[in-house]
């Protein structure tokens, strides 16, 4: 189709992983996603240890954001979770910075997004579902299992609700995980599409140089938008661990 | 006048905002955080974000609990070698929860979801 036979549209290409630091990187499969979760995770530190070591009354630049998304997520989780969510802030609030700093950190070119691969995102809804059973367990005993039969149901109906009940659970940590990587996913796979369309007319001469004006500018926005949406899906898997954790504290 | 006016002016001025203004203020707290907690507070303030969003959300609800009501139906299955009878219940009972999943991410905010 394009002139340069050379370029393949393949908006997929960029979910795949490779080895990086070269040999000891290759002995150890350890890929960019890993490294990318480490430079999250040190960006995370870094930003927090940075920002609060000034403790200005008055904040800085730094201070200010670490302090506005401590107390975002401390207000988060007390509200959903009740005065005991005090406990589970530390947990909401690493989920929390890993998710962001793992979807903003996607948007810059040439990074990876780990939370566009669902092995990732997959074991993050694994070990939040087993945390919330295990604090229900933890707070209730195995009072916690009426949690699967509401009260007030029929006897004859409680068969099939609490096997209804139990699937709604179980769905929970693959709901959570999709929805992440899935947005992630779809997000990212867009930008290529529509940034690989302006190359693609590019090189087709004068008249493709001014078709190619399309796609780039529609791509302008959508970073505006996969930013939102970055904010808003950390934001999304933050919020409902806290009701998972809301409903393990409080049966209902 | 003035003497007249500024003798209940004090009394009546300081007294409403320090009694009823707290009391008020806390009741409306604590009616705001029993409605939080009965229905998913944050939920209804992103569905209320954008329309497009809210939708494609119920549909991972729907389609989440059919996945794993299919995976379990699928393994009592080839557990108890009954192929198709257990698949068939759970796809079935999978759509019902889905349903329930997004139902109460997104109930009416008047009435408590449990």
């Amino acid at each position: 189709m394009a002139a340069g036979g050379t370029f393949k549209l393949e908006p997929l290409e960029q979910f795949a992983l490779h080895p990086v630091l070269g040999p000891i990187g290759r002995a150890v499969n350890f890929t960019q996603a890993n490294l990318t979760m480490a430079v999250a995770a040190l960006l995370v530190l870094a930003l927090l240890v940075y920002g609060t070591r000034a403790r200005a009354t008055i904040p800085g630049r730094w201070q200010s954001l670490a302090e506005m998304l401590y107390q975002f997520i401390h207000g988060m989780t007390i509200d959903q979770i009740g005065a005991e969510g005090r406990v589970f802030f530390p947990f909401v609030f690493t989920l929390f910075m890993f998710v962001l700093m793992g979807n903003l950190i996607g948007l810059i070119p040439f990074m990876f997004t780990y939370t566009s691969h669902i092995a990732i995102t997959g074991a993050l809804a694994l070990f939040i579902i087993t945390m919330v059973t295990a604090v229900g367990l933890r707070q209730h005993g195995l009072h916690f299992f009426s949690y699967f039969a509401p009260p007030g149901a029929p006897a004859v109906l409680m068969p099939l609700i609490v096997l209804i009940e139990i699937i709604s659970y179980l769905s929970r940590p693959v709901s959570l995980s999709m929805r992440l990587f899935a947005n992630m996913m779809a997000g990212h796979m867009i930008l290529v599409v529509f940034a690989s369309f302006a190359v693609v007319l590019g090189s087709l001469g004068l008249v493709g140089l001014v078709g190619a004006v399309v796609p780039f500018a529609v791509n302008i926005p959508l970073i505006g938008f996969e930013l939102l949406v970055a904010c808003l899906q950390a934001y999304v898997f933050a919020i409902l661990t806290c009701i998972y954790l809301h409903d393990a504290v409080h049966l209902h | 006048m003035s003497g007249n006016s500024s003798g209940p002016r004090p009394s009546f001025e300081p007294g409403p905002p320090s009694e009823a203004g707290p009391s008020f203020e806390q009741r409306l707290r604590t009616a705001r955080e029993r409605q939080g907690l009965d229905t998913p507070a944050g939920a209804q303030a992103k569905a209320g974000a954008s329309g497009w969003g809210g939708g494609v959300q119920a549909g991972v609800e729907l389609v989440s609990a059919e996945l794993v009501a299919g995976a379990m139906g699928w393994g009592l299955d080839h557990l108890l070698h009954t192929l198709p009878l257990f698949l068939v219940i759970f796809v079935l009972l999978g759509g019902a929860a889905g349903v329930l999943n997004a139902f109460r991410r997104f109930a009416p905010a008047n009435k408590p979801g449990r």
